[in-house]
């Protein structure tokens, strides 16, 4: 993750054509879409990548449509449910299932807590690059003390400590934005 | 968000695992196939053969003309070709 510059700004170089921006807000924006739809919307894997594919080919398509860059957020929010919820009807009618017909009510509180994750992986592009390494590969990614030894070249019996700081200094870089500016605007266009 | 402790943050920070590479590296690369789109469906309108071996087999026709046939630009051309 190498989140520096604010979405806003991503999507302001976007819309001049900058194509490092637009993989870097791809970047920013990937688990949180992923998210949206495996856990919110509990979609099947392939379902998911159709959903992952079409909401960032709405995106760049509409970016020019999004009336206030800061509503970047909200504006990929609502295009990934509706895009999910178009996916699981389209399903339903060829399968006729009421599970599918169920699935089509999002998990409200997963997504709440999708949206808090967001902005917990915002506040780590505040720590140094190491502690943002090891608290993703840890607690995102799943990796054992030992994989994360070799790979940052630390200790294995140092880690479980490193973490520990690590998480101090998230929480306080969280502290510290208090309070959490509201990130809808209602300047969603989609 | 509430509280900060220490258990809440590492919940929030897993539930967030990456998406798979490949979905990320080709949804970043759209411009591109965006780009190459263009061209691809403005020879096709003007050469009915490359159009009708397109609609035949449309990743190979892309090969063999030298494009790489990347998720993106196969969808864009499906549903472009999808009609016809």
């Amino acid at each position: 993750m190498t989140e520096t510059v604010s979405a806003a700004q991503l999507v302001a170089r976007c819309r001049n054509g900058d194509q490092e921006a637009w993989a870097g807000l791809v970047e920013r924006f990937s688990r949180y879409v992923y998210a949206i739809a495996t856990q919110g919307f509990r979609l099947r894997e392939h379902d998911a990548e159709d959903v992952f594919q079409e909401v960032f080919a709405k995106v760049y398509e509409r970016l020019d449509s999004l009336r206030s860059d800061e509503a970047i957020q909200p504006w990929i929010a609502q295009l990934t449910r509706r895009v999910c919820v178009d996916r699981l009807r389209a399903g339903s009618r060829e399968e006729t299932t009421d599970e599918t017909e169920l699935a089509a009510d999002p998990d409200e509180d997963a997504i709440a807590r999708i949206d808090e994750a967001l902005d917990v992986h915002d506040a780590m592009a505040g720590l140094p690059e190491n502690c943002r390494e090891i608290l993703d590969r840890f607690f995102a990614r799943d990796e054992t003390y030992r994989t994360i030894g070799d790979a940052l070249e630390l200790p294995a019996g140092t880690i479980a400590s490193r973490i520990s700081r690590c998480l101090v200094k998230l929480r306080d870089e969280l502290e510290g934005r208090k309070p959490v500016p509201a990130q809808s605007g209602g300047q969603v266009s989609v | 968000m509430s509280a900060f402790n220490e258990d809440t943050l590492a919940e929030l920070i897993g539930a967030l695992p990456p998406a798979p590479e490949a979905w990320v590296r080709a949804a970043q690369e759209l411009p591109v196939a965006r780009s190459q789109f263009d061209g691809i469906v403005a020879r096709a309108e003007a050469d009915a053969e490359f159009r009708q071996a397109l609609i035949a087999d449309l990743e190979a026709t892309l090969a063999q003309e030298g494009y790489e046939p990347e998720r993106p630009l196969l969808d864009a051309l499906r549903r472009r070709f999808a009609d016809s």
